[in-house]
C-alpha cells in the first residue's frame, strides 16, 4: 500500500525502492549516488543530477563521444553491448577506451542496474 | 551588482549561463526566453521525440534545479522587444523594463515561411520548437499522406520519422539534390536512394505553387508544373532567418546575422552574441560565415562567456553536424563547398561510407555515413591541417589516426 504522499517520497530517506540508484565517480574521486528513473540514459542521469564529467554534447545520439564512462565490470553483463557506431566512437574518445568503456548515452537503467558505479574519464574532449 | 541579461533560450543560452557560473561569474542573470521552455536540445525534434521515443522532459539542456542552485532568473513566455544602449535597458512585450550592464543575445533563428497561397491552411506546419513538434504529432496521428516541402535536413528527418510511423510520404525539393547547401552531389544521391529504399517518394527539381484546402484544412499541394498531389499534412522545411531586428533596431551592425568578433563581441562592446543568429569570422576557414548547429551554439558561447568576463577566448573551431535518417547516421565535419575532388573510402552499398573532399591538395572536409572511424580522427586532422593523401583515404586498411 501506497501510504506516503509522492512529495514526501522524493526525500532521499524515504525513497521509492523500485526506483534503482547507481554511483557516478568523478575522475577527482568525488563521488554521487543517485536515482536513476527507468529508462532514462546514464548521460541524463548525470546532467540531470549536475554531475560534471559527462558532456553530451550532441544531446545523447551517438554522434559526438563526449560522454565516455567506464562501467562497473560486475555490472557489464547486465547492460545489451555496444553497437558497432559506439565501439568506432569510443575508439577516438579524449580518455583511453577500456573493456569497460561506454557512451552513457546508449545505456539505459534497468532495474538490474540497482547499485552500478561508473567512473568518469579524466577528460571529454 | 553587475547585472546580466541573457536574451534566447537555446543551445547558445544554456552554454553561455553554464560558462558563466562555472567562469566564477558572480552577476545577478536574468534569462528570458519567448517559449514556455528553459533551454532545451532541438535535434531530437525531427528524429526520437518525433517518432514518440522521447517525451519533452527528457530534452532539458540542464535540468530545473540547475538554474536554481546558480541562481539565474528565468522569465519564460516573455518577449523582448527594444533594447535601449543609452539607459542599458531591455523592454518587455508585457510592459516591463530590465536594466542591464552587459547584454547577450542568443536569439536564434526563426522558419521560413512558405510563400505561397494557401500557406495559412490548418495542417501546415513548421519544425523549430518543442511546441511545434507537440502541434505536428498530434495532427498527424490519424492521418496517412505527408508531404514534405524542402529536402534539407529538417525536412528529411521528418520524413524519415514519418515512414519510421509507416505513412505515405512525398517529399518535394526545388533545387535538383537533397540537402544541396550542405552536402555534395555525390551524398545528395545516396541519401535520395536511402529515402526511396525506405518507400518515401522524392521528386527533386520540383516547386511548389499553391497548397489545396477543403474547409479550411489543406487536403494537397499544387505543384509548379500544374501536378497536384494529396497531401493531409503538410511539413515545411525551407530554410531559417536569423533573428537580428532587435540587434539591428538597437543600431548593432548585422549583415545575414548579429555581426561578431572572433571573441563573440558585437558592435557595441557592453553586448556580446552566439549561436545561430551570428555572423562570424573563423579563421581557419578564413572567412566570416553564419552556421546553424549545436557546436557552433555551444562553443561560440563559451567565447562569449569568456568576453563577459573580461577574459580572452577565441572561438576558431572546424565547424562539424550530424543527421540521423533511418539508420543511416550522416556526420560532417568541415565545409565541403568549393571542393575539386571527392575520394571515397567505404561502400555505400553497405550504407558505410565516407566521401573526402580536397581543393587542391588539402583535405577541407569529410561527410561519413556509419563510419564515426573515419569523422572522429577527421575532425582532428582538419583542426590540425593535415591532409592525407587521396591515395591514403582510398585504402581502408591505411589508419587514419597514424596521421596525428
Amino acid at each position: 500500500m501506497d501510504i506516503l504522499p509522492t512529495r514526501l517520497r522524493r526525500h532521499r530517506f524515504l525513497r521509492d525502492p523500485s526506483v534503482p540508484t547507481i554511483t557516478l565517480i568523478q575522475h577527482s574521486g568525488e563521488s554521487y549516488t543517485v536515482e536513476a528513473a527507468d529508462g532514462a540514459t546514464v548521460m541524463e542521469v548525470a546532467i540531470d543530477n549536475n554531475i560534471d564529467g559527462i558532456i553530451g554534447e550532441c544531446g545523447g545520439c551517438c554522434s559526438c563521444a563526449t560522454c565516455h564512462c567506464y562501467i562497473d565490470p560486475a555490472f557489464i553483463g547486465k547492460i545489451p553491448p555496444r553497437g558497432d557506431l559506439e565501439t568506432e566512437m569510443l575508439e577516438f574518445a579524449s580518455s583511453e577506451a577500456k573493456e569497460n568503456s561506454r557512451l552513457a548515452c546508449q545505456v539505459e537503467i534497468t532495474e538490474e542496474l540497482e547499485g552500478m558505479v561508473v567512473i568518469l574519464p579524466e577528460t571529454q574532449l | 551588482m553587475q547585472r546580466i541579461v541573457v536574451i534566447g533560450a537555446g543551445h547558445a543560452s544554456g552554454q553561455l549561463l553554464d560558462s558563466l557560473r562555472r567562469g566564477g561569474s558572480q552577476a545577478h542573470i536574468t534569462l528570458v526566453g519567448e517559449e514556455s521552455w528553459l533551454p532545451y536540445q532541438r535535434p531530437p525534434l525531427s528524429k526520437k521525440f518525433l517518432s514518440g521515443e522521447l517525451s519533452a522532459e527528457r530534452l532539458a539542456f540542464r535540468p530545473e534545479s540547475f538554474y536554481q542552485r546558480n541562481d539565474i532568473h528565468t522569465l519564460l513566455s516573455c518577449r523582448a522587444v527594444s533594447i535601449d544602449r543609452d539607459a542599458r535597458t531591455v523592454s518587455l512585450a508585457d510592459g516591463e523594463t530590465l536594466d542591464y550592464d552587459l547584454l547577450a543575445l542568443t536569439t536564434g533563428t526563426r522558419v521560413r515561411v512558405l510563400p505561397v497561397p494557401g500557406a495559412e491552411l490548418a495542417g501546415v506546419h513548421y519544425l523549430r520548437g518543442i511546441d511545434d513538434a507537440l502541434g505536428l504529432q498530434a495532427d498527424w496521428q490519424g492521418r496517412d499522406k505527408v508531404c514534405v516541402i524542402g529536402g534539407g535536413f529538417i525536412g528529411l528527418e521528418v520524413a524519415a520519422s514519418a515512414r519510421t510511423l509507416g505513412k505515405n510520404v512525398t517529399v518535394v525539393e526545388m533545387t535538383d539534390r537533397l540537402m544541396a547547401r550542405a552536402v555534395s552531389p555525390a551524398m545528395s544521391q545516396y541519401f535520395l536512394e536511402l529515402h526511396t529504399r525506405n518507400g518515401a517518394k522524392v521528386m527533386c527539381s520540383t516547386g511548389v505553387s499553391e497548397l489545396i484546402g477543403a474547409n479550411g484544412r489543406v487536403s494537397g499541394v499544387r505543384l509548379s508544373d500544374g501536378r497536384e498531389i494529396p497531401a493531409d499534412v503538410i511539413v515545411v522545411g525551407i530554410g531559417v532567418l536569423p533573428n537580428q531586428e532587435l540587434a539591428q533596431e538597437a543600431g548593432l551592425a548585422c549583415d545575414n546575422g548579429i555581426l561578431v568578433d572572433e571573441f563573440a563581441r558585437t558592435s557595441e562592446p557592453k553586448i556580446v552574441s552566439a549561436g545561430d543568429c551570428t555572423n562570424h569570422p573563423n579563421s581557419l576557414l578564413g572567412r566570416r560565415l553564419r552556421l546553424e548547429s549545436v557546436h557552433n551554439a555551444l562553443e561560440q558561447a563559451k567565447s562569449a562567456a569568456a568576453s563577459l568576463m573580461d577574459e580572452k577566448l577565441a572561438y576558431a573551431q572546424v565547424p562539424w553536424f550530424w543527421s540521423d535518417q533511418y539508420n543511416s547516421k550522416l556526420q560532417m565535419v568541415g565545409l565541403s563547398e568549393g571542393f575539386d575532388r571527392a575520394v571515397q573510402r567505404g561502400n555505400p552499398d553497405e550504407d558505410k561510407f565516407s566521401l573526402f573532399y580536397y581543393r587542391g591538395d588539402a583535405l577541407i572536409a569529410i561527410d561519413s555515413v556509419n563510419r564515426p572511424g573515419d569523422h572522429m580522427p577527421g575532425k582532428k586532422l582538419l583542426a590540425a591541417g593535415i591532409s592525407p593523401t587521396p591515395g591514403q583515404v582510398a585504402d581502408p586498411d591505411f589508419p587514419l589516426k597514424s596521421l596525428l
